[in-house]
């Protein structure tokens, strides 16, 4: 095993995955082009718009920023998790009732950021939410709707839909 | 981006023999949010990166009342930003973790990583610095702790030679009747270096009208962060009062040396350090005095 390239375990989505990564592939090339994840969108590839936000061991961060190899033994939620979570699912049907979806590109990296939020603070206030995102940008909606839209979400899991 | 070796010592020797082996085509690799974007932009060619994150100790929050508070290098700054020790004992820390980049980004970031980058805007260095930071730096076989002021040499470039690595900083415990306070402005309320950022920590006296001492670090418009020493001298032992806050706000915008840039200009960036400073400063002094209000 010499150091260029890696063999990485990962869990996606409740998954298990085998891989072998080149040092220099980062998690977001691993999803977008190896595992065909589309969902997680290429933005900047700097950190600096949040379109890529994934969960990793419960925390979100940006996958163009890690290496793939740093994944190994992780725990990843992406955008296609939402099937089997209901926090997405409520977030996924809040967005759209609220109109917080235009051309789409920021929103897998916006609902990521809410459920991490959502996982450490179920009822979070707007001041909450707007710190929570203010690691995604958006081009189109002004925020707004989004902002409702993640603030409303919490109430649909009591059923009141 | 060619690819390159990556590695991972399981403890600080190993990591030692690398950087002696690989020598300058190697690069400390620790939350890679400011190396991983260079290396794109094609900045250096490196062969190999050494990613410290599996050796042990190295990201631990260790606070002692006597002693004072150490924090591994590879503390992540978003275990700053949450941690309830620091927001106890240090809030001028959690400020300023809350100020960089986003929650993603600060997920990956690591203290030690914003001091060695040395970027002049770095957002951890001004309060550690006001804080009386000093930093350990083992090489193999070697140890120095030298004052976090010290490290930075220009943009870019600290003290650290080859080999080397930062291991640890140490902040004394926070004198009696002391706060301290960060401000960044910033073009946005999040994901942007500072256009000015300063840390204020003051220290008054019990019958909150004097200044026993103070300590004004200015981030950003400078090569590094610098402390504003004619400012504090004015401060220092003084009454407190607005007109010598503004006198040694004023003095502050004269002691820095900002550049135009695409985030701003020389001129605003010294109209901003006068208000930040200004601002810190009372900040600071009614922080000592509400949280003392609390306790009698």
């Amino acid at each position: 095993m010499n150091a260029l390239k890696h063999n990485v375990s990962l869990k996606i989505n409740g998954e298990h995955y085998e891989l072998t990564v080149s040092s220099k592939e980062s998690l977001l090339d691993v999803l977008q082009d190896r595992l065909r994840f589309t969902g997680t969108k290429k933005g900047c590839n700097s950190g600096e718009c949040g379109a890529c936000t994934v969960i990793v061991n419960g925390s979100p961060v940006n996958a163009c920023l890690m290496l793939a190899v740093e994944a190994h033994k992780a725990e990843i939620l992406t955008i296609e998790g939402y099937k089997a979570d209901e926090t997405m699912q409520s977030l996924q049907e809040s967005f759209l009732e609220h109109g917080a979806v235009q051309c789409g590109y920021c929103t897998p990296g916006m609902i990521m950021s809410a459920k991490a939020l959502l996982d450490k603070n179920p009822v979070p206030d707007e001041e909450e939410i707007k710190q929570a995102i203010a690691g995604n940008l958006c081009r189109c909606t002004g925020y707004i709707k989004i902002i409702e839209a993640i603030g409303a979400a919490p109430n649909r899991q009591d059923g009141q839909k | 981006m060619r690819n390159f070796e990556f590695y991972r010592p399981q403890n600080i020797g190993e990591a030692f023999d690398l950087l002696e082996y690989h020598k300058e085509k190697s690069r400390i690799w620790a939350g890679g949010t400011d190396l991983l974007i260079r290396l794109r932009d094609q900045a250096f060619k490196i062969g190999a990166l050494i990613d410290l994150k599996q050796i042990p100790q190295l990201d631990m929050i260790n606070f002692d009342e006597n002693t004072g508070l150490r924090l591994g290098a590879l503390v992540r700054i978003r275990d700053i930003e949450t941690s309830n020790i620091l927001r106890e004992k240090y809030p001028i820390l959690v400020q300023a973790a809350e100020t960089l980049g986003s929650i993603q980004v600060r997920n990956k970031a690591t203290v030690g990583g914003n001091i060695c980058n040395a970027s002049p805007s770095a957002d951890m260095v001004p309060s550690l610095i006001a804080l009386g930071a000093e930093v350990k730096i083992a090489g193999k076989n070697k140890e120095k702790v030298l004052p976090l002021g010290e490290l930075f040499k220009s943009p870019g470039k600290t003290a650290l030679e080859s080999g080397e690595i930062l291991t640890e900083i140490s902040i004394p415990h926070m004198v009696p009747h002391s706060c301290g306070v960060y401000l960044k402005q910033g073009r946005r309320k999040a994901l942007d270096l500072a256009v000015a950022g300063v840390a204020s920590v003051a220290t008054i006296d019990p019958t909150h009208s004097k200044c026993v001492d103070i300590r004004i670090v200015l981030g950003a418009v400078a090569p590094t962060a610098i402390r504003a020493k004619k400012a504090e001298a004015i401060m220092r032992g003084s009454n407190l009062s607005d007109p010598i806050v503004n006198e040694a706000a004023k003095v502050a915008a004269g002691e820095c040396s900002p550049i135009d840039d695409v985030r701003s200009s020389a001129w605003y960036r010294r109209q901003v350090v006068e208000v930040l400073v200004k601002r810190s400063i009372m900040q600071a002094i009614n922080k000592v005095k509400a949280g003392e209000e609390k306790i009698t």
